[in-house]
């Protein structure tokens, strides 16, 4: 068989990305989306930390709700101002962990309790979307090179060319498959 | 002897584990000189797919050579015969094997009782794909037994090498029935979702076929570049609107074809679409992600035809059935057929019409699978097909 030109030629040096990642559109939304937010908690939790730490029960953490509430939108500016939000996206998630850790020990105030599990519930939701958001973009293709796409693009398949194999099997019509012939269209369509 | 075995989501390891031995008459081993790594092999990396066991040898698009066969294979396959093994496994004497139906044989699942509790009826044995298609141990292995060898297997010329015919076990096959399906035209668009290895497949069958214009839509650029070469004009859904795109391309009036080879992991290009499939799914409440099917439904001439070779294991939601009835669309979908197919594409590799290596951009031992299940599910480093000699 003589070599074809559309054959991948062995080559000693592996075909590489560069190394930025290509998130998806809907991924960059969510995590735009995630970076208000953020911002958008962060001033609720510095200005009204102390009514936030009461809702929940625990009077005297209104400085810690405010040090969260930094923390937020540090995160925020992170995520709205970098070119990769990867990062602050999985800082989010460890957030997360960290306000789950504050809330849960209000369910043993009985008069809070209602509270805490709301902002649990709310938590819950936050963190699946951030931990989604946070692997969709680490696992996002990474770009490729020049030297990819010139070496991708000469692999068409067909050693003798695209055009001088187009309708070389038209006569494959298994009509078991394909059929039955009265539904077949009586014409090819213009 | 060495393989690589499911362990649970995203672990598989290149472990040790016993050699395979003739245990029917019908049986047949394989030493295996070459393996791939397939695109549905993923659904069981992420675990989407049920039915899966610790300790399952992975794999089903696999080759090599004869070693030992049983009593009962009446000199169809000796000793030494270089052979590509079809992903199903087919008895060539029930039914549905004897009018070409290879991949609903009604035999080859040892557990056909878990197939009809999940889908009404058995459909076939496959390789290293569940338990619920047999349990049968898979090819990403140094040795293979292969059940009902004396029909589940395909002979391969010498002069053709070991990546020119590898994907007759699956994906060429499976791109090319799923073009012939669509019944193609000389006049038609075929829209093909997906530019993985089948979508690749699919573009250069309907070439061959006749399509006067095949589009193929997806997100990674690489993959668009190589759907290029192979004649399709592309749409980067990214980027741009799929439905605008094709409307431009047919005048506004759809693409006659539409092919999914991309099946139950679809990503929507619209936020909401995409958040609301992930939580059914994180939710239990549907198992596979319909984004490409509404959007074939929605796209498609009227009076055309879906091709469906894209995998689908479950319950999905949200297809738009007005639209598939009122507009009298032909849905046409199912595993490979494969030997009925294998025939004539060895005949056109041979004649030079087709060279299937074209898609392979990763090579590695089976040592290097594990890391490469993970390149390749992640799309990194350019990865769209990775092929494994053990």
């Amino acid at each position: 068989m003589p070599a074809s030109p559309s054959r991948p030629a062995p080559s000693a040096h592996p075909l590489t990305s560069d190394r930025r990642r290509r998130p998806d559109p809907t991924t960059l939304q969510v995590a735009r989306g995630l970076g208000w937010f953020s911002l958008a908690l962060g001033v609720a939790e510095v200005t009204c930390g102390d009514a936030i730490a009461r809702w929940l029960g625990m009077p005297r953490s209104g400085p810690l709700v405010r040090a969260y509430g930094v923390r937020e939108i540090v995160q925020g500016a992170g995520i709205l101002g970098s070119q990769d939000p990867t990062p602050w996206i999985w800082a989010r998630v460890a957030g997360d962990g960290l306000d789950i850790a504050t809330v849960l020990p209000g369910l043993a105030d009985d008069r809070h309790r209602g509270n805490a599990l709301f902002a649990l519930a709310a938590l819950g939701g936050v963190t699946a979307l951030d931990v989604l958001c946070a692997q969709g973009l680490s696992h996002a293709p990474l770009n490729p090179s020049e030297a990819v796409r010139a070496d991708y693009g000469r692999r068409s398949g067909f050693p003798k060319g695209v055009e001088a194999m187009r309708g070389v099997a038209n006569d494959v019509r298994p009509m078991d498959i394909i059929g039955p012939e009265a539904m077949r269209p009586w014409t090819s369509a213009a | 002897m060495k393989a690589l075995v499911w362990h649970g989501a995203q672990d598989i390891r290149c472990d040790s584990v016993p050699d395979p031995r003739i245990e029917d008459d019908r049986d047949a081993i394989i030493k295996v000189t070459a393996c791939a790594i397939c695109g549905s092999d993923l659904h069981l990396y992420d675990h989407f797919m049920p039915g899966m066991e610790k300790g399952d040898v992975m794999g089903h698009e696999f080759m090599g050579e004869v070693v030992e066969t049983g009593r009962g294979l009446n000199g169809t396959l000796r000793k030494g015969e270089r052979v590509v093994i079809p992903f199903i496994i087919t008895c060539g004497e029930c039914d549905q094997c004897k009018r070409g139906f290879f991949s609903v044989c009604e035999r080859s699942n040892r557990n056909g009782h878990l197939a009809a509790k999940a889908f009404g009826h058995p459909t076939a044995g496959l390789f290293g794909y569940t338990h619920l298609t047999g349990g049968y141990q898979g090819g990403q292995a140094e040795y293979v037994r292969v059940p009902m060898a004396d029909r589940t297997h395909i002979k391969v010329p010498d002069e053709l090498s070991d990546e020119q015919v590898l994907f007759l076990g699956d994906i060429f096959p499976t791109g090319w029935q799923a073009a012939v399906q669509a019944d193609i035209q000389p006049t038609d668009t075929v829209a093909i979702w997906g530019a993985g290895p089948v979508g690749q497949m699919a573009i250069r069958s309907a070439i061959l076929l006749g399509a006067k214009q095949v589009v193929c839509i997806d997100r990674v650029p690489e993959r668009l570049e190589m759907a290029r070469a192979g004649g399709a004009i592309t749409i980067d859904n990214s980027t741009e609107s799929t439905v605008e795109r094709l409307n431009q391309l047919t005048a506004g009036k759809g693409p006659e074809k539409c092919i999914d080879a991309v099946g139950m992991e679809a990503h929507a290009p619209r936020a909401l679409e995409q958040a609301y499939d992930r939580v059914k799914q994180a939710l239990m409440l549907e198992s596979d992600r319909a984004t490409v099917l509404r959007e074939m439904i929605y796209v498609c001439r009227p009076a055309g035809i879906l091709s469906i070779p894209g995998v689908y294991g479950g319950l999905v939601d949200k297809i738009p059935m007005g639209a598939l009835m009122n507009k009298g669309l032909t849905v046409r979908t199912g595993q490979t057929h494969v030997n009925r197919w294998t025939d004539d594409l060895v005949k056109r590799i041979a004649d030079g019409q087709i060279d299937p290596s074209f898609v392979i951009t990763h090579r590695g031992s089976l040592e290097d699978g594990p890391e490469l299940y993970k390149t390749f599910r992640d799309k990194k480093d350019n990865c769209i097909k990775v092929v494994l000699r053990p």
